[in-house]
């Protein structure tokens, strides 16, 4: 393969880890991010945006991890929930957003209409911008970086891009289970037969969701509380290329309860050209779980390996 | 009395428009055959010749046409988009339902005195998300998801100037609404995207020795034994297992009737009620929406008297998927 990113390096790939998915114990996520201190991660998102009922961590807790983080050269963002509907949802936006010192990642357009004018923000994967005429809007209103919606294939963001420069920092979403939907029930306590209001917080015995499958036994999606994802991993390792050649800034791995740290590695090797993409691509199967997927990235179901 | 709630009914095609109108909605929505809405199906929705008849039938008898304009563009589809704004607005449309930030963008700018509403697919949930839009955009009204309880919803309405729909019969999406991308992980098509939701051209029905399977791109959504009522493989509503365990994982086969809460949803301040559904027949669209009619004007004629008619519970439960009912999210023990 040519040395194509070595002859720019400023413009060289970041790495950046999603908001953390699931519901773990509050040592846990200490744990994990300080173990992430060390690491080549150059981005990471914190806080909770699945379920406000996930109270593990308080706004001061995200808050020690986030100086910790950015003490260690990281830069820090805030995310807001998916979901937003009651009042005491709105109430810790509210605060999130005003934080002061960490630039915020809007996953719903409340999150954008409580910004300070001209408060920079990050547009979060679940605000639907699907043109550029959109991406636009949201430049002019202070965003800094893009996270694009998953179902955007390369060709569309081409399409988007349309051989101008990008206004903004760009981000795809390149491994993990894939976000899929959210909804008002939560599919964590339906499964084991709870209702909503008296959950008992079920999710916490899953720390990488619970499985569902077909009738006939295959893997389909996962049950992550009120969200579902896919089951198997998306991965767009084999595809750096096309994404470097895209001018995308970011790619976005999601945090899972094994071997993140592994596989922020194998990408940091692979965007550096430090190791053999065939043999980074073998090892990393095996911390895909379930299985893995690329199809939204060349515009086929998501769900869709292309080898 | 003109502060009734607006009764909001769907049309595929001219002769379901007519029955709505006929039948006494205060606004029919329909779209246009280009891919630009969320029932982008074979055989439906309305070209501009049909738009302009469509809007003089209705118009005669003193009813509103709204044009629903409510997936997100990819640039290939945005001249197509715009374009149906622009004919929207010279046809005398007299609201747009719009979900795209890009387009309200261009509609706002590019026809201000044009009515905008903005879509369920723009997945706005809280009064914040609200007051973007009016503000940005001058939206006239809001169409929420259907996941808010009725508590939620009367919130919204006490905290935000504009008009606030809901929906009140026909198909039930469990998935907050603009942000499910189901559809397209697995068959590559997508309500955002197309317009479409486990589209019909990616379903498969298999014989098995005891029943029928249902694929969807060839994943398995249900299977029925030889008397099961078989339902349409929307992919939230098959059976699936959790633990080793069959049922339905996601929801129900089953269809949103609110007609029993009617008056707890007049009483809380909704503007309008919406009946789901461009892609029925035309009886749907006229046993529907007669149906309500006749329940909203009971409802005025003497509002602490309202009762249902067992006749009308017994017809829409007729048009219900899997013959069965529910509040969804509206009462909170549905969540």
């Amino acid at each position: 393969m040519p040395d194509l990113w070595r002859l720019s390096p400023e413009l060289a790939m970041k790495i950046s880890l999603a908001p953390l998915q699931y519901f773990w114990s509050k040592q846990q996520v200490f744990d994990f991010y300080e173990s992430l201190v060390n690491t080549s991660v150059d981005i990471v998102y914190l806080g909770e945006t699945v379920c406000s009922k996930r109270r593990e961590l308080s706004l001061p807790d995200w808050l020690e991890i986030a100086r910790l983080l950015q003490d260690s050269g990281k830069e820090v963002v805030l995310s807001t929930m998916v979901l937003v509907e009651a009042e005491s949802e709105l109430m810790t936006m509210r605060k999130i957003i005003h934080n002061n010192e960490f630039i915020i990642e809007a996953n719903d357009i409340a999150a954008i209409n409580l910004l300070k004018k001209g408060q920079p923000f990050i547009i979060g994967q679940h605000i639907n911008v699907y043109n550029r005429e959109t991406l636009d809007f949201l430049v002019r209103s202070s965003a800094k970086r893009w996270c694009a919606p998953v179902e955007l294939s390369h060709n569309t963001l081409l399409e988007i891009k349309n051989r101008h420069p990008w206004p903004i920092e760009v981000e795809v979403f390149s491994f993990g289970k894939l976000p899929l939907a959210y909804s008002a029930r939560c599919f964590s306590a339906r499964a084991n037969n709870k209702c909503k209001d008296e959950c008992e917080l079920r999710c916490l015995d899953y720390p990488d969701g619970q499985l569902m499958r077909t009738l006939e036994g295959s893997d389909f999606l996962t049950i992550n509380g009120i969200q579902l994802q896919s089951a198997n991993h998306y991965n767009l390792l084999s595809s750096i290329k096309d994404l470097y050649e895209l001018n995308i800034s970011c790619m976005r791995i999601s945090p899972q309860f094994k071997n993140t740290i592994e596989v922020i590695n194998l990408f940091r090797q692979v965007i550096d050209q430090d190791a053999n993409l065939v043999a980074a691509q073998k090892t990393i199967t095996a911390y895909a779980g379930q299985g893995e997927c690329n199809g939204y990235w060349f515009g086929d179901p998501g769900m869709h390996r292309h080898i | 009395m003109n502060s009734k709630i607006k009764l909001i009914c769907p049309a595929g095609n001219l002769p379901s428009l007519r029955a709505a109108v006929d039948q006494g909605a205060d606004a029919v929505y329909i779209g246009f055959r280009n891919g630009s809405n969320a029932r982008n199906f074979p055989g439906l929705n309305f070209d501009k010749a049909s738009s302009a008849k469509a809007i003089e039938y209705a118009h005669q008898s003193g009813t509103n046409v709204y044009l629903a304009l409510n997936t997100y563009p990819q640039p290939k589809q945005w001249a197509v988009s715009t374009n149906s704004i622009d004919i929207a607005a010279e046809q005398g449309f007299d609201a747009i339902i719009i979900a795209d930030i890009g387009l309200l963008n261009y509609a706002h700018k590019h026809h201000p005195q044009m009515r905008l509403h903005l879509s369920v697919q723009g997945s706005a949930t809280n009064y914040e998300t609200i007051a973007f839009y009016r503000e940005q955009f001058n939206i006239q009204r809001v169409v929420l998801p259907r996941t808010l309880s009725i508590a939620q919803i009367k919130r919204v309405v006490e905290n935000t100037e504009v008009e606030v729909e809901v929906f009140g019969f026909g198909g039930l999406c469990v998935m907050l609404e603009g942000r499910c991308v189901l559809s397209s992980y697995v068959t590559g098509q997508s309500p955002n995207m197309n317009g479409v939701c486990s589209p019909a051209k990616a379903v498969r029905w298999e014989e098995t020795g005891d029943g029928k399977n249902s694929r969807l791109n060839n994943v398995l959504i249900d299977h029925f034994a030889a008397d099961d009522v078989v339902g349409y493989p929307t992919l939230c509503k098959g059976r699936f297992q959790v633990g080793g365990k069959p049922y339905y994982a996601i929801e129900e086969p089953s269809s949103l009737n609110t007609l029993e809460i009617l008056p707890e949803l007049v009483n809380i301040g909704i503007k309008a009620i919406k009946i789901e559904g461009r892609q029925r027949g035309v009886t749907y669209v006229k046993q529907v929406t007669r149906i309500f009619r006749e329940a909203i004007n009971r409802y005025y004629y003497s509002p602490g008297e309202f009762l249902l008619d067992d006749s009308w519970t017994e017809c829409l439960n007729s048009y219900s998927e899997g013959q069965c009912q529910t509040f969804g999210a509206y009462h909170r023990s549905w969540q």
